[in-house]
């Protein structure tokens, strides 16, 4: 009984608490929301303000299929993400783990130096990556749009700081029994470190998916166009239609979304991945 | 024996160094080559094929001077920094320290919400933003409905709503993205230390300032300086919200220096390095702070 009200009186004082979550729920919510039913409404019904769900969706997914090559985008975005997250995390977390597990001064010291690439901002090395990009003839290509980005010192580091909980001793025990030395690390580190390669992964992936800047400079030809750049097409004109917008927004979101309701607790892990420990 | 194991031992030495190689060699070439490649650009004049060294050899750095666009977009960019990272950081604060109790109900429900904005990419929420946003937009249609605006406004068209609109959105995007920083510092708390200070008497305020913020210094300085990293690099905004308009009043640095190097005008490579070169410089002293305050292992 006195357990009961002394609950109740809990919840009575984290009213306020409920209320403020309620309202910031909401408002980061509702832009979703209204995406989803804008999509399926015409221009006219968005300007008047309508936020239900219309029936339009066929009309905008006819004009956005006709203005824009949508599965070509959605391809190139599947394509160039999974490549620069299978690339990446193969070599970041070789990297991680050479400097964590094989770590010594002159590693130690070279692993400061990598860090500094944090501190490049990409609008700094867009120029010079382009000329070098385009000089190797990689503009368009899968290579050209992930070469600068499949290492990271952030992916380096998030491997090289989750590997101090590897067991040392699994190592030491694989030597003794006489694995060779590379074998260790597909045979031994890779599945152990499943979280943080799950991490890593889906951090990496959105981050892929994500980019605009970049592909907006090595992704000349409309043929190797990526969703973000194909939506930022969509708004470009003086008349936009909102509609076919949003549904275009929606397709650049349903992967992201996707991965984020699955992954939630290795998308959290993997942003803040490389700061713990 | 002795000399067997030696030779072991440098076997897996050199072995370290091979799995490290190939991410060294890459950022070697694709962003420290590149930076030093940038800096020696902006000594140049010209784009592309037919770049010449300037007379004097500082002349890009002493014509952004007098760059009357350079300046206005280091405003802006700053603008944003100094009214959004402050409010955006104290609201993730407040929100993880509400999510953190652990008599709350419906927490994922909450947490999962209010993190949902990191699931769209940049241009995604900027179009939703612009769009919503838009003269015949949804925002100018509840706002003439409810009697608040006689006519519909052009929020984008003007350059201070315009600034506004900016601000909101990227306070939307980012506040659940930090807030899962200080609810992943919150929970390394021990609980007992505040129901140590609750038995001393401490109200809750108290508690927040005097026990919660201290414990938290290291995630505000980490989220912080992260923060200003990102704002001083905006770009997918300013390209796609407002497309740096209404002439030019919301253009961040990125954005003009894009312009300057692959936009529709007079490409200059020389003069975007240059410009590049001074947000490296800026976003250089900032990150060497956040690197002592992330990297506590030397």
């Amino acid at each position: 009984m006195t357990e009961k009200k002394n609950v109740s009186a809990i919840q009575r004082r984290l009213i306020p608490s409920y209320i403020f979550l309620v309202i910031v729920s909401f408002i980061s919510v509702f832009p979703f929301f209204w995406m989803i039913t804008a999509s399926t409404n015409n221009t006219v019904d968005i300007a008047r303000g309508k936020i239900w769900f219309g029936n339009e969706l066929a009309v905008n997914f006819a004009n956005l299929t006709a203005q824009q090559d949508l599965w070509g985008s959605l391809r190139n975005s599947f394509v160039y993400a999974t490549g620069q997250t299978i690339v990446a995390l193969l070599i970041c977390s070789l990297a991680g783990y050479g400097f964590e597990l094989y770590h010594d001064g002159a590693k130690d010291k070279l692993f400061s130096v990598l860090l500094l690439a944090m501190m490049v901002p990409q609008v700094a090395t867009m120029i010079p990556l382009f000329t070098m990009i385009s000089k190797m003839g990689l503009l368009n290509t899968l290579w050209g749009f992930m070469l600068p980005v499949i290492s990271t010192p952030f992916l380096i580091m998030m491997f090289r700081q989750n590997s101090r909980s590897f067991p040392v001793d699994i190592m030491e025990a694989a030597r003794i029994d006489g694995l060779p030395e590379f074998q260790i690390f597909y045979k031994i580190y890779m599945p152990v470190m499943k979280a943080t390669y799950a991490a890593a992964a889906v951090i990496t992936f959105m981050n892929a998916w994500n980019a605009y800047m970049w592909p907006k400079v090595v992704l000349i030809d409309p043929k190797a166009q990526t969703m973000p750049m194909l939506i930022a097409n969509l708004a470009n004109g003086y008349a936009v239609d909102y509609g076919m917008l949003m549904l275009g927004v929606l397709f650049c979101s349903i992967p992201t979304m996707i991965v984020f309701f699955i992954l939630q607790k290795q998308f959290a892990e993997g942003i803040t991945g490389a700061v713990k420990g | 024996m002795n000399n067997k194991k030696v030779s072991v031992l440098a076997k897996q030495h050199r072995a370290g160094w091979i799995y490290l190689m190939p991410a060294t060699l890459l950022l070697a070439v694709m962003s420290f080559w590149p930076m030093v490649n940038a800096f020696l650009m902006s000594l140049k004049t010209g784009s592309s094929a037919n770049m010449q060294w300037n007379n004097p050899i500082i002349n890009n750095y002493l014509r952004m001077q007098q760059d009357k666009l350079f300046i206005r977009s280091i405003g802006n960019t700053f603008l944003y920094l100094i009214i959004q990272v402050p409010i955006m950081l104290v609201v993730a604060m407040l929100l993880a320290q509400l999510l953190n109790n652990k008599d709350l109900r419906f927490k994922g429900l909450f947490r999962t919400c209010v993190f949902l904005p990191c699931a769209t990419s940049l241009v995604s929420y900027s179009l939703i933003f612009k769009s919503m946003f838009a003269t015949n937009g949804l925002i100018n249609a509840l706002l003439v409905n409810i009697g608040i605006l006689k006519e519909p406004m052009n929020f984008l068209g003007v350059p201070s709503t315009a600034k506004v609109v900016i601000i909101l959105a990227l306070l939307w995007r980012w506040t659940g993205y930090n807030m899962v920083f200080f609810l992943a510092g919150l929970q390394g708390i021990d609980y007992g230390v505040y129901e140590a200070a609750k038995i001393d008497g401490a109200s809750s305020w108290q508690i927040f300032w005097d026990i919660t913020v201290p414990l938290l210094m290291p995630t505000i300085v980490m989220t912080g300086i992260m923060s200003i990293n990102g704002t001083l690099q905006l770009f997918d905004e300013s390209v796609n919200l407002t497309n740096g308009g209404p002439a030019n009043s919301t253009i961040t640095m990125s954005h003009y220096i894009y312009n300057a190097s692959f936009g529709t005008g007079t490409k200059n490579f020389g003069y975007a390095a240059a410009m590049s070169f001074v947000i490296f410089i800026m976003v250089a002293v900032l990150s060497a702070i956040s690197m002592k305050a992330g990297d506590k292992r030397d």
